[in-house]
């Protein structure tokens, strides 16, 4: 991958042409806004790729930051919507309570894109800088990102008139200053999510022909020998899940007026499996798998979730198993498979956790 | 005071089921390093088990207590099933497995939704659960004594096996040292299959247990496998102590965060508070020390 970085650009370039260029001119207005909502978790995903593939931080919680981006540039399109009154919901709630302290430097507009970039970093930033300092991993990280994602999920539940409870946030009429029922319009949010993930992808490849990258690896694999060579593994991660955070944040801001409506249940557990399904499907550490597969899961969720809802949860449920059982490394590692060139997974770490635990042991 | 007394004896029951629930993931992961997210899932095949068994038996009085049983070896047998069927390709693979077995746990929870009515089955509460036990000028509500009662005697039995019986000590000898054990002529892998049978029968006793307070639907397993992980973590594995300890905190803070505030912001103040205790000690409250790096 990093021997011939120039085909993965020329593979970017690609992309970039079928979803900018191409998409817009053969798809109808649905899809193409059906396609804008799989980019959005299409770039949660390559950032999943990231902390996960590359990291080995199975990050089962990125719904948390995919809710913070989302709610931000929801409660600054509801206030926008709502121009000098307040929002609709809040007003059948409680006629009379005035508007939620923490709503009101969401109405302008430069803070919300600042909150979406700085919410994320921070959250993700303390948190990390927590856990992996004192050195917390593999399953217990996996599980307490996943908490989190719940607890957000339940706590959003709980405050309907802060935060719209179940029925979320939605009837968004204005994009920043654009009326979003004009189709010229959802083609330019489109067009923004689309550009966004592209960008997100040259973030990533320049990431992973880094030496950063390099090291983003060796501590996947090897953690306390990167940590004898002299690095602090635990600041490696930390960038990593932040830039990982940071990635869902912006899809989830995207989220919102491509799909119209923000809920718990897009950013709970469940959510957060879903997105990780993606990058499971198509290849957690190849550049293009997770995007490639967030976008084949979206259009499985959009399509066969509505239509044969009971079949799609067993699909998803065998997906992890097929997938996870017999291709680690997704469906980007089955060309290579075919053509003999298949190295030893990466992935298979040698000696998992416990048993180092157990080599030498001190009763105390 | 009053009213802080009914709330320590609710945390204490919250913290029982917990510690039920606790139990078998605790064995599993301290053994294997296997983090088996569809634990949650035998939970509820523990509690549908009491359901079917209530369909049989239709006096209640006698039906929870055969419930127990058959809803430990029903739980039991499909733990066993997906030990030898997936989680014994994985062992190498500890962070794939978590993966592996959400997808099973999704496709256990489609398949109760289909099985039996989407909004639950209800499981009939025996007579001799209703009423209080009036100690001390309190007044003890039987259900939640009752899950006290029982998750006493899951961890005595637990431990009594785990002390002095053969299985038991070549368990031990597995979770403090899986090579050392093999060379002494000890079968891992049935010993892992046995830890995983038993483990997820715990879930299954649970699973009863949790039909009588709540709900029996397709949906209970999955709110009940995050805390209970948490406590695992918080505990530290290896060693039971730590399992009940973490168990009894988190089911009181839980029981008091929600009397102070609401159960969903309770539910949010225990996530914080696991999150500040493993700053503190991040191998849980009691641990096998060990000179390893992990």
């Amino acid at each position: 991958m990093t021997k011939k970085p120039w085909i993965s650009l020329g593979g970017i370039g690609v992309f970039a042409v079928l979803l900018l260029a191409v998409a817009p001119l053969v798809l109808t207005d649905h899809w193409l806004n059906n396609l804008g909502k799989y980019c959005c978790w299409a770039i949660a995903a390559v950032g999943i790729g990231l902390a996960w593939g590359r990291g080995g931080m199975l990050v089962m919680g990125q719904g948390v930051f995919f809710a913070l981006g989302a709610y931000s540039m929801a409660m600054h399109l509801t206030l926008e919507t709502a121009g000098d009154r307040i929002p609709g919901f809040m007003v059948l709630y409680d006629p009379l309570a005035p508007l939620p302290v923490f709503w009101e430097p969401f109405r302008s507009a430069g803070f919300t894109l600042l909150a979406i970039v700085l919410l994320p970093v921070i959250v993700a930033g303390a948190l990390g800088y927590a856990l992996f300092k004192r050195r917390v991993k593999g399953a217990y990280f996996a599980i307490l990102s996943q908490a989190l994602a719940v607890a957000l999920a339940v706590l959003i539940s709980s405050t309907i008139r802060e935060t719209g409870g179940d029925t979320g946030l939605s009837d968004f009429k204005y994009f920043f200053g654009f009326v979003l029922n004009d189709p010229a319009n959802r083609q330019m949010v489109y067009l923004i999510a689309a550009g966004l993930l592209i960008v997100c992808l040259l973030a990533v490849w320049q990431f992973y022909r880094s030496r950063f990258g390099e090291l983003l690896i060796a501590t996947r694999d090897a953690e306390e020998r990167v940590r004898f060579l002299g690095y602090d593994p635990a600041n490696v991660k930390l960038v990593a899940f932040v830039v990982s955070a940071l990635m869902a944040s912006i899809g989830g801001a995207l989220f919102v007026p491509i799909v119209g409506i923000i809920t718990p249940a897009e950013i709970g557990a469940a959510a957060s499996i879903l997105m990780i399904a993606g990058v499971a499907l198509g290849g957690r550490a190849s550049l293009f798998g997770p995007a490639l597969g967030a976008i084949a899961v979206g259009w499985g969720q959009s399509s066969l979730g509505s239509t044969w809802p009971d079949g799609w949860t067993y699909i998803l449920g065998l997906l992890f198993i097929v997938v996870i059982l017999f291709l680690p490394n997704g469906l980007s590692s089955l060309p290579a498979r075919f053509t003999g060139r298949a190295r030893r997974t990466p992935v298979e770490q040698p000696t998992p956790a416990i048993a180092a635990a157990e080599l030498e042991e001190v009763r105390s | 005071m009053d009213a802080l007394i009914p709330q320590l004896l609710n945390g204490s029951a919250q913290g029982a089921l917990l510690l039920l629930a606790a139990l078998g993931l605790s064995l599993t992961f301290g053994q294997m390093g296997v983090i088996n997210m569809a634990h949650g899932e035998f939970l509820m095949i523990g509690a549908f088990s009491a359901y079917l068994v209530q369909q049989v038996i239709v006096a209640s009085d006698l039906s929870i207590p055969v419930a127990l049983p058959v809803a430990f070896v029903v739980a039991g047998l499909f733990g066993l099933l997906l030990e030898v069927t997936i989680i014994r390709w994985m062992y190498r693979r500890p962070l794939d497995t978590l993966l592996v077995t959400v997808g099973v746990g999704l496709i256990l929870q489609q398949a109760a939704l289909q099985i039996f009515p989407s909004q639950g089955v209800p499981v009939e509460k025996p007579r001799w659960l209703d009423g209080q036990l009036t100690i001390l000028g309190y007044d003890w509500p039987l259900r939640q004594l009752f899950t006290i009662l029982l998750a006493a005697v899951c961890v005595a039995a637990l431990s009594a096996w785990l002390k002095y019986t053969s299985f038991g000590r070549r368990i031990r000898a597995t979770v403090h040292n899986r090579d050392l054990a093999e060379t002494t002529g000890i079968s891992t892998r049935t010993i892992d299959r046995l830890t995983f049978f038993v483990g997820s029968g715990l879930a299954g006793v649970a699973g009863v247990a949790a039909s009588l307070i709540g709900g029996t639907n397709s949906q209970m397993g999955a709110q009940y496998i995050i805390p209970a992980f948490l406590v695992v973590a918080a505990g530290g594995i290896g060693q039971l102590k730590g399992t009940i300890l973490a168990a009894w905190a988190v089911g009181v803070a839980l029981a008091f965060f929600a009397y102070w505030t609401t159960g969903s912001l309770a539910q949010v103040l225990a996530f914080i508070l696991v999150i500040v205790f493993l700053q503190l000690r991040p191998q849980g409250l009691f641990t096998v020390r060990t000179r390893s790096l992990a």
